[in-house]
């Protein structure tokens, strides 16, 4: 399987990653040789074995439900580019 | 043509706010109401370097309503990124569930509409999965720009998914309120659909009958259920004039808009997001054990299905009854409260007083049946007092007033002193009553002799006259059998 420069860009898209053309085609290359690896992967017999989400074969960590952190929003606020009413403001977006 | 050469094909998605302490993935807390961004922690707003931990909480209630609905609560689940960018998504992606969810399959029983007509039908659930909420974007003006608040960023939703078994808006409307109900029964949720705890997004389509499922539109964010309904009928409306005027629906994204009571396209597919979804690296799979589940199984309270058959089987209710009282886990207290108090003899009439005179005393007064100025106890002395022949029905009515208006003090006596204190006490004794009855006859001759010619009518008016002269304490059997017994002589 390889990747076409059509869904590099729409990869790129989505990830609002801006490509020149230049730059399109050797992200193409780049990744198609990373779909080259996953090929000799998928080579490999995995017949009954059961996939994993993860690569520790662990359970993950729970913590009890208590309220444990105090307010930092001074902290927090103190360097984001701009705040009003304790809001950090953003560029207008509505979808 | 018309509506019914139509299908209507509906699942809904709904998501419950998980009625924890802190976050999902955070020590911060979920409480409503408080200043922008006090309540969104390092986790929250996706600082560098910070690490998820799964709130034990949120898993245990995921667990509990996967037990409610006889659903399969998954060994094994697995947490995923589901990315997308908006600002009130600072880590650019949500964590939620995939492939893998918490709880699988599942079923609910619904009741659809009232009186004969009144059915009910089974709900299957597809799936239902731990995920965290994002922040609130605010678009009022702020210079032309947008204001981030973070405090619902990270707050614990159960995502509950249907599957497309709902063929009509009141199917829909019945199921959510079956949902909510639940969520509240088992107190995973508190249900407060003003501040968004408990929001329906719907998948609509329509078709022919017996034909292939047409193209779905889903309508979006519908936080009551009158709008559920009435966003549903708009759509369904508008797809079937468009399909019969020759046109296609294509699947999108519409939002409901309560003013014009019309839904309107967010986004068509083209757009749609890609949510590249993949395990979240940060996350070890979420293990249960068979342990856990038994412990949160023998935790669980009587669910509203098995105490509805209870009502009817041990109580001898009627299904009718049994369903209105199982209607919330509030009423359903209330009325067992009473029955425990009352005797189980007296189940039925006490479930007539909870549904009739206290419903609708509460409903005139705006009031929920938790906030009842009239206890269970207190109802239940009053029903006793109606089945011992002390009152009738129409002096309870009296009764219930001053109880209602905090006269009698607490406890199941309160009716009685009630009833001492105002000498409302039935008369039963038979030598008082005839007396009564005969000077009703002596005053009322008309009455006696149109009764005698035969209009049954006038019996009636005797009745009322010997009522009001015993100030309605006579008992009205005994009214009728000696009054019978006179006039037949």
């Amino acid at each position: 399987m390889s990747l076409s420069l059509e869904q590099v860009r729409r990869v790129a898209q989505l990830a609002r990653i801006e490509l020149t053309d230049a730059d399109a085609a050797a992200t193409q290359a780049k990744l198609n040789g990373i779909f080259d690896l996953i090929e000799q992967m998928q080579a490999v017999d995995t017949t009954g074995i059961e996939p994993m989400s993860h690569p520790q074969d662990l359970a993950t960590r729970l913590r009890t439900d208590a309220v444990s952190e105090a307010d930092r929003r001074d902290a927090f606020q103190r360097i984001a580019p701009q705040t009003e009413n304790g809001l950090y403001l953003v560029p207008k977006v509505i979808e | 043509m018309s509506r019914s050469d139509w299908e209507v094909v509906i699942g809904l998605e709904i998501h419950a706010q998980l009625n924890t302490a802190s976050k999902i993935f955070s020590g911060a807390s979920t409480a409503f109401g408080a200043e922008p961004n006090r309540q969104a922690s390092a986790v929250d707003i996706a600082l560098p370097g910070v690490l998820p931990v799964l709130n034990r909480g949120a898993v245990e209630r995921a667990i509990r309503f996967g037990l409610a609905i006889g659903a399969t609560v998954a060994p094994k689940s697995v947490f995923a990124r589901k990315n997308y960018f908006y600002p009130d998504l600072p880590k650019g992606y949500q964590i939620s569930q995939f492939e893998l969810p918490v709880v699988q399959g599942g079923a609910i029983t619904i009741r659809v509409g009232e009186g004969e007509k009144a059915y009910e039908k089974t709900v299957n659930l597809t799936r239902a999965h731990l995920e965290e909420d994002a922040g609130k974007s605010l678009h009022e003006d702020f210079h032309g720009m947008s204001g981030i608040d973070l405090n619902r960023a990270g707050t614990p939703l159960l995502e509950i998914v249907s599957e497309p078994d709902m063929r009509s808006s009141a199917e829909a409307v019945a199921y959510a309120r079956a949902l909510h109900a639940l969520v509240r029964w088992i107190d995973i949720c508190d249900g407060n659909m003003q501040e968004g705890s408990f929001r329906c997004d719907a998948n609509v389509s329509v078709r022919r009958p017996g034909g292939p499922l047409g193209t779905r539109r889903e309508i979006k964010n519908l936080n009551s259920f009158r709008f559920l309904q009435q966003a549903i009928d708009y759509e369904v409306q508008w797809q079937i004039d468009t399909l019969e005027d020759g046109g296609r629906i294509q699947q999108a994204t519409v939002l409901f808009d309560p003013d014009s009571g019309e839904t309107r396209m967010m986004r068509s597919k083209e757009d749609a997001h890609d949510y590249r979804y993949f395990p979240d690296p940060d996350l070890l799979p979420l293990v249960i054990s068979p342990e856990w589940i038994a412990r949160v199984q023998g935790e669980l309270p009587e669910l509203p299905g098995a105490m509805k058959a209870r009502f009817v089987d041990e109580l001898g209710l009627s299904a009718y009854d049994a369903t209105t009282l199982t209607a919330s886990k509030e009423m359903a207290g209330y009325f067992q409260a009473t029955v425990d108090a009352a005797g189980a003899a007296l189940a039925k009439p006490c479930a007539n007083w909870v549904m009739g005179d206290l419903a609708g005393r509460l409903n005139k007064a705006e009031l929920e049946i938790a906030d009842s100025p009239v206890t269970p106890a207190q109802l239940a002395g009053l029903v006793r007092r109606i089945a011992d022949n002390t009152i009738s029905n129409n002096i309870a009515r009296k009764v219930f007033e001053a109880l209602w208006n905090g006269e009698g003090g607490a406890g199941a006596d309160a009716a009685d002193r009630i009833i001492d204190a105002q000498g409302l006490k039935q008369v039963t004794d038979s030598g008082a009553i005839e007396a009564i009855v005969d000077e009703v006859l002596a005053a009322n001759p008309k009455s006696v002799e149109e009764f005698r010619a035969g209009k049954e009518k006038a019996f009636n008016a005797l009745v009322g006259q010997v009522m009001k002269a015993s100030r309605g304490k006579a008992n009205p059997a005994q009214v009728n059998d000696i009054l019978r017994h006179k006039l037949g002589s």
